[in-house]
């Protein structure tokens, strides 16, 4: 085992999201352009300024046997779909030491959350509040503590190398994967599922992100609310879901025949330092975490060829993401399609990183760019900073090696930038 | 009036059936809630709370250490309901 610099490569991918309950049905309901925005229809909602959000497709209850599933806050429910699928899509069977090609102590997990167990948190002081203190779960400390999705899926696949749950608001996801690349890079592990989830469509936090102003209010047209780079748009959407994989070293990949999807090329982290929730205007923390891939990645400007964009559909965010790649890679841009998915999924948070690093993987395994869908009128600065795929998903280069990355900032001047590249 | 031990077992089968998914046929007064049962020490919390309203029944938590079985819970219950 060399302990530096390992090639790392991504073999196992799964997903439940707003689109459908793995990811395959999440990556059709890209490519096809579907949106996975609905009415609230809980009672709750009828007082909210915001009444429109992304639901999972499918609900975990449906694969989780309820004894279990009464046990696991919603985001870990969701973590725990996902992760089974990207474990059973790498190939093994069972948990570490049951499956004789990877050992426990040589397999690791980091999940992140963005919030943690808010509803668990929240429903239990209902309960306290309704009913006393007798009646308050026994289980509310492991369903609410965000560490809980990876530790779930810790046990569930049997990783003794380290579990772990970097938090950074919306940045969660694609920080647990960066963290996941550099535990196999440096050698502690040679298997790492990770990842991001995110369960929060709940009275308190749409009330909450409605009254910053950063939700889109646009009730009346839930399927055109998230819209991009478009002139109309007014704030996110909120989505709910997990997007996990499995990454491993090449050399443990090889040894075991897996199938590899793409390499997982490195991260490039930065702090804005600029604001505790508004982005800093010109992209300047974003160019300082895309100039830090660069410097520490062997990775060249010209194989990028598609940008799975954070775009959450906010007035600021949506164009300093765009001006920070024009600034760092120049003309470059002009091959990169940028696609901005969370107008089909909403913003899943910390689940975001997760589920957008499946659908980058699987755009250049599959050399298709998913639409943005909503834009019906083109921000002037966005079309003067990048390329964005419009309307329908746009084909990537079919032949040599191609590259893409997968950007995630979140409240707290975080930003997260991720690289893949077909194998 | 209070329930005979036909019915404390019925409704403990019941909670068991909801809390940890087990049969209610197999919940008999012979049976480890932990070794046969599947209810862990968290569980079993529940399990106590969901018996003491069903039965109108105080089970401190000193006393809940030593309901091993369900025959151990059905004869606590049987002694101390209201």
């Amino acid at each position: 085992m060399s302990s530096t610099n390992r090639t790392v490569v991504v073999t196992g991918i799964g997903a439940t999201t707003p689109l459908g309950g793995d990811a395959a049905s999440t990556w059709e309901g890209l490519v096809a352009g579907r949106s996975g925005v609905k009415p609230l229809e809980q009672e709750w909602a009828a007082d909210q300024a915001v009444r429109i959000a992304a639901p999972v497709a499918v609900e975990p209850t449906e694969t989780i046997p309820r004894p279990q599933a009464r046990r696991l806050d919603r985001s870990a429910q969701f973590a725990l779909v996902a992760a089974k699928e990207a474990w059973a899509d790498a190939g093994f069977e069972g948990r570490a030491g049951e499956d004789p090609n990877v050992a426990p102590e040589r397999l690791g997990t980091v999940i992140a959350s963005g919030i943690g167990g808010v509803t668990t948190l929240l429903d239990q002081y209902d309960v306290l509040k309704e009913k006393g203190v007798r009646r308050v779960s026994p289980h509310t400390v492991p369903m609410l503590m965000p560490n809980g999705p990876s530790a779930n899926v810790g046990l569930l696949v049997g990783a003794r190398a380290g579990v772990h749950t970097p938090v950074s608001a919306c940045a969660s996801g694609a920080e647990a994967i960066g963290y996941a690349i550099e535990m196999i890079r440096s050698g502690r592990a040679d298997v790492v599922v990770a990842g991001g989830t995110e369960a929060a469509i709940h009275p308190l936090p749409i009330a909450a992100f409605g009254n910053m102003m950063a939700m889109s209010k646009n009730n009346d047209d839930p399927q055109g609310a998230s819209r991009p780079y478009d002139v109309g748009r007014d704030g996110f959407v909120l989505g709910e879901g997990a997007g996990v994989i499995v990454l491993e070293s090449a050399e443990h990949a090889a040894a075991r025949g897996a199938r590899v999807y793409a390499e997982a090329v490195g991260q490039g982290i930065s702090a804005d330092g600029h604001d505790i929730v508004q982005p800093e205007p010109e992209g300047r923390g974003i160019s300082h975490a895309l100039q830090n891939l660069m410097d520490a990645n062997d990775l060249d400007p010209a194989e990028i060829v598609h940008v799975n964009a954070h775009a959450t559909s906010t007035p600021a965010g949506d164009i300093a993401e765009l001006k920070a790649l024009r600034k760092v890679f120049g003309d470059d841009v002009d091959h990169m399609a940028v696609s901005a998915t969370k107008s089909m999924t909403g913003h899943l948070l910390g689940g975001a990183g997760g589920v957008e690093s499946v659908a980058t993987v699987l755009a250049l395994y599959h050399r298709v760019a998913p639409p943005t869908i909503n834009i019906d009128t083109l921000d002037p600065e966005a079309e003067a900073n990048a390329d964005v795929v419009r309307d329908e998903a746009r084909k990537l280069p079919v032949e040599g090696r191609i590259a893409a990355l997968n950007d995630s900032f979140g409240f707290g001047g975080h930003n997260v930038v991720l690289a893949f590249r077909s194998v | 009036m209070a329930a005979t031990q036909e019915e404390i077992v019925a409704g403990l089968a019941e909670i068991v059936n909801e809390i940890a998914g087990i049969p209610v046929e197999d919940v008999q007064l012979d049976k480890s809630f932990t070794d046969d049962l599947d209810v862990d020490s968290l569980s079993m919390v529940e399990v106590v709370v969901a018996a003491e309203e069903r039965f109108d029944v105080k089970i401190p938590d000193d006393d809940v250490k030593n309901l091993k079985t369900v025959g151990d819970a059905t004869e606590y219950i049987l002694k101390h309901q209201a």
